[in-house]
């Protein structure tokens, strides 16, 4: 044991050095999981011998003199609404439970061609619907650091999986929160990329125009490795960005000298942010000063609006990305004597309570006579929030906040009512609806002693400001 | 602004979405649904009529792919998916009525 | 999202009506078209847009809807609609797709991508062969469905025991053109479709094959009593798989309308199917029960804004369409159109020969008379235009007459020889005027009764009796003789 916790970026620099071979890489890691994922549950699917064939296509590669890649023998874990051809991908939800897709998303299949071994498939919040795992129909997975409390979510199994030493690297997506989020819950780094960076081309939708692929890392250099890998144009999303990527991981060291951050003041006065969270968020300004940066405090006020549209856009747009799933063509059915019967019988018993929620939500903010009033307007809001991110964003190169407005909380503590549990994204939300990007990193802890994560925001495809930010951050936590 | 929403509504929507709710659930779906409707006031209640809709963060248009045949799926592969087929097709029990 | 549309009638030489009780119901139809793109590949992937194959063969991730798939758009598709757009002389908009939400289950994301508020495609019109100018509202792009088959019961989705989904067609481009409620009889319906048809195929948007359901029809009927300008209640008419079904379901449903106001009954607002075989339409379902189908732009797509140098680059390549044909026939042949003739050769892609022996000098009323009777055989029999000014000329100078030259040319196709040599080889030689004078006096000799009345009569009889004296003098010269040159004589004889 050892090699569970060093970073993606010394394992694959041992296996291409020939230091050590991606299969005892594996092997390392298959015996953490194999320790202790009972308890965290931060697996979904894991296929050890498929591992253990994976990473010995890595070592043969390098014993013939190839180089397999930036993430040679590195194990990564996918959130399970990341298709994989021929694995098993739920979604944490009965209505997906056996289905292998015919087809690898981008994302995976960038991770392989760069070298990595993916360990597995982990937990979430079913269709990523949800902010502490406790929403997946194949029970919650457990907060590495207090098996007591969530992980966070929806991506929580990601989180756990990178917080554990069962990989160093995992994917998860964000829509509104549910990369940084668990991240911050988690003591680990979470990126959510600008919109448009990562292609979503293998991504299980969620809400369409939030949706974003992103890593979870133990450090801020590996998350710009592997956004270095997974980013990029793909002709198959058309919503992906067609700018040249910059190397985010040559950029990760540069400092913050000079650059100019701001403490959005409206996301330390918002309801429920934490005293100790406010603190450390006030503390990481103070580092970040010292360290060069010009800090000043600056208002971004339509994000006070921004949960509201949120929970209009996001449940309406699942509410019609969900309807596929009827029992005709793939996943579970449930028979009944006609078709319409078979579909209703099959969602019902399908979905899971929280996804039911959105999407009657969504379908009831798209229905004939309430599009204007709720859709319709979401959607102004979202121009109000880009406005004024994009006014801020001219007096400041990146924007600092809370990730999470509390630490790690206990099972069952929010869900009795839906809109506690919704209220826990009110800090990462407003980047998804103006599309911008977004990280999580540690920063020292609550009262509790888990972790607290700060958040750096910046302009459309500015990934490499955050970074160095975060990099800063991370070399000054207390 | 729209009116509270009511829990025929709620049956409403659910038979739109292809859902079946117990009368319970009717109940609890109408409460918390109407719960975040109010929260959602604050939006509802904003003058945004000069406002432009963004139905996306990305300014981009003209996404367009050649013309160019790609590669199809196995249908065995496919169709063995599926939860019933016959014949190279899906099964699906009697449909009630032609499409809309 | 808010529905477009604000209908507006116009007039019509021609107004199909029904009277029924004393009053007189007038017939208001608009036209919804459906046409299959002549793409290679799907409307957002690269799955192949083929008719005929084995079922869901033609299925890509995309195509089933499979979760993480995303639609991409087919610069083709968009190419097309341009086409279309610029033939029928419409604007071409900035557009946005949407997506129209409803279950079921040939349609793989139980939503379906098209544009609805912003179309491509806006405001053009259609001028019909017989002159009538049909509007059109819009055209917009989207992706067709899957198709069922029912097993138990008659075939029919009534009745049926189960049904089989092949989703070969899911996802082939489909251009839904819509018209104005410009068409005001069944033959102008009529007329339309095939009108569209051609254009949609001269303009290689589509292959038009009604038979293969790369065109299909909706027709939406109303009457209103003559007068009055406030539209009746619509219902829509599906089913409408051939241009005869359309004309006849069009006519049937206004009739039943009809009946229905003038006993005080309210036309309801349905869409109907049209049974060919009974010759009626039966409620599918009522408007009010309609689903709610939340349309909302469709996330995974952005706007198509075609650059206007494309634009007016697809504008240059195009071919002409078929009312420019007309006009150009006409122009060249000195007729005024409308003209069945005319309509019929451009119809049949004979325009271009016909100009073509036009212009090779030979006499334009000839020459439209033997492309549109004489070469009108399937597969389009042709003959090179300097040929067929060749044997035009033969006819215009005597040397043979109508009946010969139609015999030549008959033989021309498909041969090399000269109308002189085909002429000469079947023994036609051009009667001498005195022979045919001496002919002519044989028969009104044998006939004195006939002739009689020939020169004393009134026009009709005349008429009549040119036709018998004709046809003798024909029988006589086992058809050499010239019908026109006979006809001249018999005047001349007459004295009058």
């Amino acid at each position: 044991m050892g090699e569970s916790f060093i970073s993606a970026r010394e394992v694959a620099a041992g296996v291409r050095a020939g230091e050590w071979t991606a299969r005892h890489v594996a092997d390392e890691h298959l015996a953490a999981v194999a320790e202790r994922d009972g308890e965290i549950h931060a697996f979904l699917h894991v296929d050890p011998d498929a591992v253990r064939a994976a990473a010995d296509r890595i070592d043969a590669a390098v014993a013939a003199g190839d180089d397999p890649g930036p993430l040679a023998g590195v194990p990564v874990a996918l959130k399970d609404n990341l298709c994989t051809r021929g694995v098993p991908t739920t979604c944490a939800s009965r209505i997906l439970e056996g289905w292998r897709p015919p087809y690898d998303a981008t994302v995976v299949e960038r991770l392989v061609a760069a070298g990595a071994v993916v360990v597995g498939k982990t937990n979430l919040d079913e269709f990523a619907m949800g902010s502490s795992t406790e929403n997946s129909a194949f029970g919650p997975t457990r907060n590495p650091l207090d098996p007591s409390r969530v992980p966070g979510g929806s991506s929580g199994g990601s989180a756990a999986a990178v917080a554990a030493g069962f990989a160093p690297l995992a994917l998860g997506s964000d829509t509104g929160g549910s990369i940084r989020q668990p991240a911050a819950l988690c003591g680990v780094v979470g990126l959510k990329p600008t919109y448009g960076r990562v292609s979503r081309h293998g991504l299980v939708a969620f809400a369409s125009s939030l949706d974003q692929i992103g890593p979870f890392t133990r450090s801020v250099a590996d998350a710009a490795l592997a956004l270095d890998v997974i980013g990029g144009h793909d002709p198959l999303d058309a919503t992906s960005s067609p700018s040249p990527q910059p190397d985010h991981l040559a950029a990760v060291d540069s400092g913050v000298d000079g650059l100019r951050v701001g403490v959005l003041s409206e996301m330390l006065d918002m309801d429920g942010v934490a005293p100790e969270v406010v603190a450390r968020v006030r503390e990481a300004a103070e580092a970040l000063a010292a360290a060069g940066a010009e800090v000043v405090e600056v208002s971004v006020p339509a994000v006070i609006y921004g949960l509201s549209a949120y929970y209009l856009i996001a449940p309406a747009e699942a509410s019609s990305n969900l309807a596929r799933f009827d029992g005709v063509r793939y996943g579970l059915r449930v028979d009944a004597p006609t078709t319409n019967e078979m579909m209703v019988a099959t969602r019902t018993r399908g979905f899971g309570p929280e996804v039911k929620r959105r999407i009657m939500l969504g379908t009831y903010a798209l229905s004939a006579g309430y599009y204007d009033a709720f859709y319709g307007q979401a959607q102004r809001v979202r121009t109000l929030i880009a406005r004024d991110f994009a006014a801020a964003y001219e007096r400041v190169d990146v924007l600092l906040s809370p990730t999470s407005p509390t630490t790690a909380f206990a099972f069952g503590d929010k869900t009795a009512d839906p809109l506690t549990m919704y209220l826990n994204d009110v800090c990462t939300i407003p980047s998804n609806l103006s599309g911008d990007p977004a990280i999580s990193v540690p920063f020292g802890t609550g009262g509790d002693d888990l972790p607290v994560g700060v958040q750096v925001m910046g302009p459309a495809l500015a990934e490499t400001d955050l970074l160095r930010t975060a990099a800063v951050l991370e070399g000054a936590a207390p | 602004m729209a009116e509270r929403i009511t829990r025929d509504d709620v049956a409403k929507v659910a038979q739109l979405a292809r859902l079946a709710l117990s009368d319970d659930e009717l109940d609890t779906f109408t409460g918390q649904l109407a719960a975040v409707l109010e929260h959602a006031e604050d939006v509802a209640a904003l003058d945004l009529a000069d406002v432009a809709p963004t139905a996306h963060p990305l300014q981009l248009g003209n996404v367009l792919r050649p013309d160019v045949v790609g590669p199809t799926l196995d249908r065995d592969e496919v169709l063995a998916a599926a939860p019933s087929a016959e014949d190279g097709r899906f099964r699906v029990p009697t449909i009630l009525g032609e499409a809309p | 999202m808010t529905a477009p549309t604000a209908p507006t009638t116009i007039d019509s030489d021609e107004v199909f009506t029904v009277e029924v009780g004393g009053t007189t119901f007038e017939l208001v139809c608009g036209l919804e078209v459906h046409a299959e793109l002549a793409t290679a590949t799907k409307m957002f992937s690269g799955a192949p847009n083929r008719f005929g194959d084995e079922p869901n063969t033609n299925v890509d991730p995309v195509t089933l809807g499979l979760p993480g798939t995303l639609p991409v758009v087919n610069e083709r598709a968009i190419e097309l609609a341009i086409r279309f757009g610029l033939a029928v002389g419409a604007e071409i908009r900035p557009s946005v797709f949407a997506r129209k939400n409803y279950f079921y289950p040939d349609m793989p994301k139980d939503f379906q991508i098209s544009q609805y508020d912003q179309p491509i495609v806006v405001d053009g019109s259609i001028e019909l062969p017989g002159g009538h100018v049909v509007g059109l509202e819009r055209a917009h792009l989207e992706e067709d469905t899957g198709k069922s088959t029912h097993v138990g019961g008659d075939g029919r989705i009534t009745g049926a025991e189960y049904s089989l989904v092949d989703y070969n067609r899911a996802g082939v481009p489909l251009l839904e053109i819509v018209s104005r409620p410009h068409v005001r009889t069944p033959e102008q319906a009529r007329q339309y479709v095939a009108e569209l048809r051609a254009v949609l195929v001269a303009a290689g948007v589509s292959d038009g094959k009604m038979e293969e359901g790369s065109l299909r029809v909706d027709a939406n009927v109303s009457v209103r009593p003559v007068g009055t300008d406030a539209l009746g209640t619509r219902c829509e008419i599906k089913n409408l798989n051939s241009l005869r079904s359309l004309g006849r379901a069009i006519e049937y449903e206004a009739r039943r309308q009809a009946d229905l106001i003038a006993v005080g009954e309210r036309v309801e607002q349905q869409t109907r199917h049209w049974d060919e075989d009974s010759g009626r339409t039966s409620k599918m379902r009522s408007k009010e029960e309609a689903d709610d189908y939340r349309y909302f732009p469709e996330p995974d797509l952005l706007p198509v804004t075609p650059d206007p140098a494309w634009i007016d680059a697809i504008g240059a390549a195009l071919p002409p369409m078929p009312a420019a044909r007309r006009q150009a026939v006409a122009d060249a042949a000195g007729v005024v159109l409308p003209d069945e003739t005319v309509a019929l050769i451009v119809e049949r892609g004979q325009d271009s020969q016909a100009l073509d022996a036009i212009t090779a000098g030979a006499d334009a009323a000839r020459v439209l008379v033997h492309v549109s009777q004489n070469l009108a055989g399937e597969g389009g029999a042709s003959v090179a235009p300097d040929r067929l000014a060749a044997l035009i000329a033969l006819e215009t100078s005597g040397a043979l007459t109508a009946t010969q030259a139609k015999a030549v040319l008959a033989e021309m196709v498909g041969s090399d020889a000269t109308p002189e040599e085909i002429a000469a080889a079947k023994g036609f030689e051009a009667m001498d005027t005195g022979a045919l004078e001496a002919m002519v006096d044989e028969v009104i000799a044998a006939h004195p009764d006939e002739w009689e009345t020939f020169r004393t009569g009134d026009d009709k009889a005349r008429g009549k009796l040119t036709g018998f004296f004709v046809g003798q003098v024909m029988r006589a010269s086992r058809g050499q003789a010239d019908g026109k040159a006979v006809t001249d004589l018999l005047r001349r004889r007459s004295g009058a």
